[in-house]
């Protein structure tokens, strides 16, 4: 057992019989959407007449029930079933009587509530183990006050108390009013993980139900009474902004209601780290319903102007910096021979341990590939949108948000109100990848509710969502290995940049297991923006390291999972340099578990096998992929993907996510690309911007979590970029070229050897 | 404007739009049935995927002016609950992430299961093709069309 210093403030004693109680809203509209014959089956879940406040976390009915806060924004992850999973198991509840309710955005209340960087979990797995196990205290306290025996003879199992001793026992519900009206306690037991009784049990997602029944839960279904339609036009062109536009024809079009120009960032206004915007001149129009607007968008007359160039102010979380935005129309072909020139060059180095260029000299054999990827749009299923309702009294926002906190400040600044007079109410994401961690959308939203004096709910068609920009960048590596006469890594190169921004980390695998290690990176700046999508650079880097490590084990005559385990060895017992990112270990256990459960040295007849292992955001996965040739066609037969997050909450969930990091590994690795002309994004909509699809997913995946007690390190990330590595060791096997180009789709390399 | 009287989920509704606007866009904005989603606006996504007549069709370039009488079902009127052995199966694997492509996944399985009752991998993923589902749930989409058919 554990104790731990709570860190939950007091809270006053609630007695909620209101309708506005989130729990009973639930438990309301959950009858009333039922026909007669569910309303009796749900009898047996009757809403309490009165809910009691323990927590900002948790509430609990006088009947047992409780309702769960999950406080992060959920957009597929699956934390409005999880998080919630982590507080009942503290607290000692049966799953079947929790109810789970998404909170608002409340810094106060709920802290950081971001999704983004795997991170989810891992932070808040201390903080809502305490908020259970805080409340299962003060109800144990209650128990003992009533029956009058001391606290430590109380047991709990699923919602009820009982004292052995004297023969009493209650419900939560029981002890509920006297519970919430205790001290919190200082100081509370947490659970061992051989008692957790929710998690690592898998439990269907809450939202489930409302998803295949079509209920409204997404921000574009956000409904509320009198809200207009608006949409924004943005620059054809990064590189353009806007000059002038004639709205004569457009007011005259029906249910069209205003058209003006907003500006979502003042040129002297510092900007966050998250206030990324190509377009901060935008023309909104507002209307009645989306149909019209759309029509009305299409017959908007604006003229677009090359812009020379801009600076502003960035404060990038505490540190003042300034920022260059060129001018110019750019394109890929562009790209692409800039990014060459640049890595012809010596870059920033690093790291360097040893001395490479003695090594390198010294080579029996010398290996040496460039590797590049094209911008990438996220491409959420539902496009940017947000509710605004703007007034004297404040701003009433609503709408999906990965990182609320870093969005509301944007919205208060440019609305000139204290960021408590904004209110974000959370909806579900329709996917997010990192792009909705970027909130122009709803600082547009805010200012076009403000000027059109109306609630109004802005909605992006496809076309304005992937041609707005925060893109993953473009990228282009070179490695460089040196083997000595016994087959021997002797020294490791990697020079790494993009537009904008490298992609290098210096201190991962295999640095700290290579006696020269030389790690160097370069930039070119544009004016094409970018964000960060699912995996920020390690979307890149894992793939092409892990292809590249493939050629070095080809080149030593070694089986690549033996020349990685040798490699890490060297790095567990006697690492090289300091500050190694990752825990060889660790790296270790996936390798061996997904060379076990694939049953790496029985390769299927007709299949073609590649392999790849990675640690980012704090946690490790490897995949062996299984390639067959169907009509001269590569396709995907099976994955096998060994993961080591820690503990894991909600394990068949966390299976999904990790099957879909694997499917939008091969989709992006296979099909996945964004380029430009002259500023202007080529694709627009899915007709030429190509998604992965059911008939090029993989066949069948095979998900195995490491088991260990180790406290989560976060799994939304870790699986999907070292897809990329293995899918090209494996395309390799299967058709004898090497893809050094991405997307695969479109890459021609010739045949090896 | 004109005015349309549309038979969807069984429930005569009279409208008073553009004879251009899209049925999405009917659906969404006038009917308050939000559960058929826009994704792209040109047939390419599936989200919008609702059934006419029982044919599995893209409402997003479906103008109102051609539905005529013909029977339009969406998610919502799929079955009363959740009941229909697609949506059950989809409960039972689990298989949203995000959630937003889903309404066109099931409206899309579901005629494809109509006519096809005992379909093939490879005939599921050709009737589902259209569909995107960016957060990838492909193979627990299959799995769940699979159950659907055997339940």
């Amino acid at each position: 057992m554990t104790l731990l210093k709570t860190k939950i403030g007091r809270r006053a004693f609630i007695k909620n019989t209101s309708l506005a109680s989130g729990g009973l809203v639930l438990g309301f509209s959950l009858l009333n959407a039922c026909k007669p014959n569910d309303v009796k089956k749900m009898a047996a879940r009757e809403m309490p007449k009165e809910w009691f406040e323990i927590n900002a976390y948790l509430k609990i009915g006088d009947n047992g029930l409780v309702t769960i806060m999950a406080p992060n924004p959920e957009f597929g992850q699956g934390v409005i079933t999880s998080m919630p999973m982590i507080v009942a198991d503290e607290l000692d509840v049966a799953w079947k009587d929790v109810l789970v309710e998404q909170a608002n955005f409340n810094a106060e209340e709920y802290g950081w509530q971001f999704t983004g960087g795997s991170q989810g979990i891992r932070r808040r797995w201390e903080g809502l183990r305490l908020a259970g196990a805080t409340a299962k205290q003060m109800l144990k306290e209650a128990a003992a006050r009533t029956w009058q025996v001391p606290v430590s003879e109380i047991s709990v199992s699923e919602g009820v108390l009982a004292h052995e001793g004297t023969q009493n026992s209650a419900g939560f519900g029981e002890m509920a009013s006297l519970a919430a009206g205790l001290e919190i306690p200082e100081e509370v037991p947490l659970k061992e993980v051989k008692d957790f009784t929710i998690i690592g049990i898998s439990k269907k997602s809450v939202e489930n139900q409302k998803i295949i029944t079509g209920k409204p839960l997404f921000g574009v279904d956000y409904q509320f009474e009198g809200a207009l339609i608006a949409m924004v036009e943005h620059p054809p062109a990064f590189g353009m902004q806007l000059k002038s536009f004639d709205d004569t024809q457009v007011r005259k079009m029906p249910g069209i209601v205003d058209v003006f120009k907003i500006k979502t960032l003042e040129k002297d206004m510092t900007r966050g780290y998250f206030d990324t915007n190509a377009f901060t001149d935008l023309v909104a129009i507002v209307g009645k319903t989306t149909w019209e607007v759309m029509n009305a968008k299409k017959q908007l007359n604006a003229e677009w102007e090359p812009f020379a160039g801009s600076s502003f102010k960035m404060d990038r979380f505490g540190t003042q910096i300034d920022v260059e935005v060129p001018g110019g129309l750019e394109s890929t072909d562009d790209h692409y021979a800039r990014m060459n020139e640049m890595a012809a060059k010596a870059g920033t180095v690093a790291r360097k341990d040893g001395n490479p260029n003695v090594a390198f000299k010294k080579a029996a054999k010398l290996i040496e590939r460039t590797y590049t990827c094209p911008f990438l749009a996220h491409n959420c299923m539902e496009p940017m949108n947000f509710f605004a309702h703007v007034t004297d009294q404040g701003a009433k926002l609503a709408g999906p948000l990965q990182a609320p906190a870093l969005t509301e400040s944007t919205v208060a600044a440019r609305l000139g109100v204290p960021v408590e007079k904004v209110e974000i109410e959370l909806t579900r994401m329709g996917g997010g990848f990192g792009r909705r961690a970027y909130g122009h959308y709803a600082v547009e939203a805010a200012l076009i509710s403000k000027q059109a004096a109306a609630p109004i709910k802005l909605v992006y068609t496809r076309e304005d969502d992937m041609t707005f920009g925060i893109y993953r960048p473009s990228y282009q590596a070179t490695y460089r290995a040196a083997l000595d006469e016994n087959n021997n890594l002797i020294a490791f190169h990697v020079n790494a940049g993009g537009v904008p921004e490298s992609p290098l980390f210096a201190n991962r695998f295999p640095a700290g297991a290579v006696d020269n290690y030389l790690a160097e990176q370069w930039e070119i700046n544009s004016n094409i923006t970018i964000g960060a999508f699912r995996a920020p650079r390690s979307n890149f880097m894992a793939g092409v390291e892990q292809a590249f490590l493939d050629e070095v084990a080809e080149a030593a005559g070694k089986d690549p999972i033996d020349f990685r385990l040798e490699l890490l060895e060297r790095a567990k017992n006697n690492p090289v340099g300091e500050n190694n990112e990752y825990d060889p270990d660790r790296l270790v256990g996936v390798l061996q578990l997904v060379r076990e459960k694939s049953k790496w040295d029985e390769v299927p007849s007709g299949a073609h096998r590649g392999v790849s292992a990675y640690f980012c955001h704090n946690s490790y996965a490897a995949h062996v992929v299984d390639v067959i040739m169907e009509d001269n066609i590569p396709k995907v037969s099976k994955v096998v993907c060994a993961v080591d997050c820690g503990i894991v909450i909600n394990p068949d969930a966390a299976t999904n996510m990790a099957e879909g990091a694997i499917v939008d590994g091969v989709g992006n690795a296979m099909y996945g690309a964004l380029s430009f002309r002259n500023g202007r994004p080529e694709q627009n909509n899915f007709d030429r911007y190509k998604i992965i699809r059911h008939s090029e997913a993989p066949k069948e995946i095979e998900v195995h979590f490491v088991e260990n007690d180790i406290d989560p390190t976060g799994l939304g990330e870790p699986p999907f970029p070292p897809v990329f590595g293995a899918l090209a060791n494996a395309l390799y096997k299967a058709t004898g070229r090497r893809y050094y180009h991405q997307p695969f789709a479109t890459d021609k390399p010739p045949l090896v050897g | 404007m004109a005015t349309f009287n549309l038979n969807i989920n069984g429930k005569t509704q009279t409208v008073d739009v553009d004879p251009s606007t899209p049925l999405l866009w009917v659906l969404r904005d006038h009917l308050n049935l939000v559960g058929t989603k826009y994704g792209c606006g040109i047939a390419q996504c599936g989200s919008c995927t609702v059934h006419l007549s029982g044919i599995a069709v893209r409402s997003c370039i479906l103008t109102v002016s051609t539905v005529g009488n013909q029977e339009v079902t969406t998610i919502e009127g799929l079955s009363e609950n959740g009941e229909h052995p697609v949506q059950k199966a989809w409960l039972e694997v689990d298989v949203p992430q995000c959630g937003y492509c889903q309404a066109g996944q099931i409206m899309a399985a579901a005629a494809f299961l109509e006519n096809n009752p005992k379909p093939t991998d490879s005939e599921i993923e050709m009737a589902l093709n259209g569909n995107i589902c960016r957060c990838g749930t492909y193979i627990r989409i299959k799995k769940a069309v699979k159950l659907a058919v055997n339940s």
